[in-house]
């Protein structure tokens, strides 16, 4: 067996077949150590990815060894192995942090489950980006929602129970919704395959079922991704989830849905049929600029910080489906470096929150004031977190921003461009007031540390601000991926 | 269940042939209407007749929750060690060509191991989620 040859289904059963064995581990602690040894594979076995999709291009697997439009083939590329290294980088560094976090709030007998469905979650999520077949994309979606149901649902707080169900069902209708494109598309042409079904939809673009198939697709994943207005889902899911979880689910679960809208309107329909025949643009574009607008509005004026970067991220995945409107090879490029910069940032800033969290016991805006002088690495972690989500160099944000408003320029919609200015001054108004509550307000009186910070978590949180920095000043990974991703989706 | 002798004489009569005819959709599905998922809601389906006749702890005496746990994991690892065994003996994931001398043989002992794979992880499951709900109290 040459490994080499198996690595794209190789990524996608490491964590599946650890799911099972992690569930029956006793001990909490040795499901710790087995579940993180598995996201240090997965993560190696992505990175091996990426180095055969740049010498290689593009690599495709075909279960059972069934030959492409009747098996199941996985296809990789560069958005995909892009994507792959996202999901599995963050689910590594958020397993390994993780410990303690659970410790305080997970119950002893239910952390060996946390961490399988952590598996299945992680599981779904890199399956959807692996595989090139319609149907079994959405085998996958529902592997990783069910297991992100379930992973909210353990969040401490009894609202987390409500916030878990609020999500079942509308995640289930966005999932029914995309098995229902799949179903009419099946109908009409008899094949999965996604580049098989680009082939034969070509063929019959003007018949009704091909349309309705679309729009079906197109709610499905507005709801998958928390597009305004099908986002109410998401900051109470974002809120009341375990820390652990929101880290998680913050940093690729909507870039996944994301992947999918860039494979099923790219890859799948085409770029002709989606922004030609059928003008998705009239409908993403101002959705996008009333998502950024309102979220960002919203965010201002939540108590909760927790909620507040929930709702920061409904408004920057609106940046992201804003790049993919422009209709231009610059703007889809700025959306998915956006994607990939924004998992860092968010990732980063929700670590910061369950820093706190575990140490202060709180995530109010009134809570934190003061807590500048006693958790000043976190409060520090904190700002340029911050400073990355406005988009200040030498910050990724920046590089994000700068892409899509030179994208936005070269479209010559200048307009576009004084409302990605006038949010980005939102962004800085609500990190502002968290900055504020911790640096210039007295401490209270009752702000005590009740532990002190874990120091993994602290180290995490580092780790994710230095790539944050990092790929604010050497942005090459990113670029040259979303470009040569770019080359073959358009 | 004193007050139902028919019931119970009836249900003791039928338990053995259900589980029985579990087995038979289970191993002639590869031939015939049947499979996994088929046999092992069948297969549940006998058991939790007999929790109905005798109650939960009696029943838990012959497979616990945790028998049930144990054996939706295994399940699933049949279902991947059959794939995992495709590739180590130089096919594909899932290829069951390889799996033994001749190609009709190896696609005849690969799905007959993924469908036993998916019996009994179906079957426990469906056991584990009713007896979530019949040990629900309060």
């Amino acid at each position: 067996m040459i490994v080499s040859a198996h690595l794209p289904v190789i990524q996608v059963i490491i964590p599946l077949i650890a799911a099972p064995v992690c569930s029956l581990l006793p001990k909490s602690r040795i499901a710790w150590i087995f579940t993180s040894l598995i996201s240090v594979a997965t993560f190696l076995v992505s990175i091996a990815i990426t180095l055969q999709v740049n010498t290689i291009g593009l690599l495709s697997y075909n279960m059972g060894n069934w030959p492409a439009p009747w098996g199941i083939s996985y296809y990789i590329d560069h958005l995909s192995a892009l994507l792959l290294v996202l999901i599995s980088a963050i689910a590594c560094i958020t397993l390994i942090s993780s410990r303690a976090l659970l410790e305080q709030e997970i119950p002893a007998h239910k952390r060996s489950l946390f961490y399988t469905a952590f598996l299945l979650c992680m599981t779904g999520l890199l399956g959807i980006v692996a595989t090139g077949d319609a149907f079994n994309v959405f085998v996958f979606l529902e592997i990783s929602s069910l297991s992100a149901y379930a992973l909210i649902a353990m969040g401490r707080d009894r609202k987390a129970l409500m916030a878990a169900y609020q999500y079942l069902i509308m995640g289930t209708i966005g999932a029914t919704f995309i098995l229902i494109g799949i179903g009419l598309l099946y109908m009409q042409t008899g094949t999965l395959n996604m580049l098989d079904l680009h082939q034969r939809i070509s063929t019959i673009a003007s018949f009704r079922s091909v349309h309705a198939a679309f729009a079906f697709f197109t709610v499905g994943i507005f709801l998958k991704l928390a597009l305004f207005p099908l986002h109410q889902w998401l900051p109470n899911a974002y809120t009341y989830a375990p820390s652990a979880v929101s880290i998680f689910l913050a940093a690729t679960a909507t870039k996944v849905a994301l992947y999918l809208l860039y494979r099923v309107f790219y890859t799948l329909f085409g770029f002709e049929f989606s922004f030609e025949v059928l003008h998705l643009s009239s409908i993403l574009m101002p959705l996008s600029i009333i998502a950024v607008i309102v979220s960002s509005l919203v965010a201002i004026f939540q108590t909760d910080v927790k909620r507040m970067l929930a709702y920061s991220s409904l408004g920057q995945i609106a940046y992201m489906t804003l790049g993919i409107s422009l209709q231009t090879q610059a703007g889809l490029i700025a959306s998915i470096i956006h994607l990939f910069n924004h998992a860092f940032i968010k990732g980063a800033l929700f670590m910061c929150l369950a820093c706190l969290a575990s140490s202060i016991k709180t995530t109010q805006c009134q809570g934190l004031a003061g807590v500048g002088r006693s958790h000043p690495w976190v409060c520090a972690a904190f700002v340029l977190g911050g400073l990355a989500l406005i988009g200040i160099p030498p910050t990724s944000g920046f590089i994000s921003k700068w892409y899509l408003v030179s994208a936005i320029f070269e479209s010559s919609s200048w307009w576009l461009a004084i409302i990605v200015m006038f949010t980005s001054l939102l962004a800085v108004v609500y990190v502002w007031r968290v900055v504020e509550q911790m640096y210039f307000r007295e401490p209270t009186s009752e702000l005590v540390s009740l532990h002190a910070t874990p120091r993994l978590l602290l180290a995490a949180t580092w780790l994710m601000i230095f790539l944050t920095v990092y790929f604010g000043i050497d942005n090459r990974y990113p670029v040259s991926m979303a470009s040569a991703a770019v080359e073959s989706l358009l | 269940m004193k007050k139902n002798p028919i019931l119970r004489e009836t249900s003791h009569v039928l338990i053995p042939v259900i589980l029985l005819f579990a087995l038979y959709v289970q191993f002639h599905g590869d031939y015939g209407p049947g499979g996994g998922f088929q046999a092992g809601v069948i297969f549940a389906s006998g058991i939790i007749l007999y929790v109905l006749l005798h109650g939960i702890k009696k029943t838990e005496k012959i497979i616990s929750l945790q028998t049930t746990k144990l054996l939706a994991a295994l399940g699933l690892l049949i279902y991947c060690a059959v794939g995992v065994a495709g590739m180590l003996l130089g096919g594909l994931f899932l290829e069951y060509n390889v799996l033994a001398a001749d190609p009709v043989a190896g696609q005849h002992w690969g799905i007959l191991f993924i469908e036993l794979g998916v019996g009994i992880t179906v079957a426990s499951v469906i056991l584990a989620v009713f007896y979530a709900f019949a040990k629900f109290e309060k």
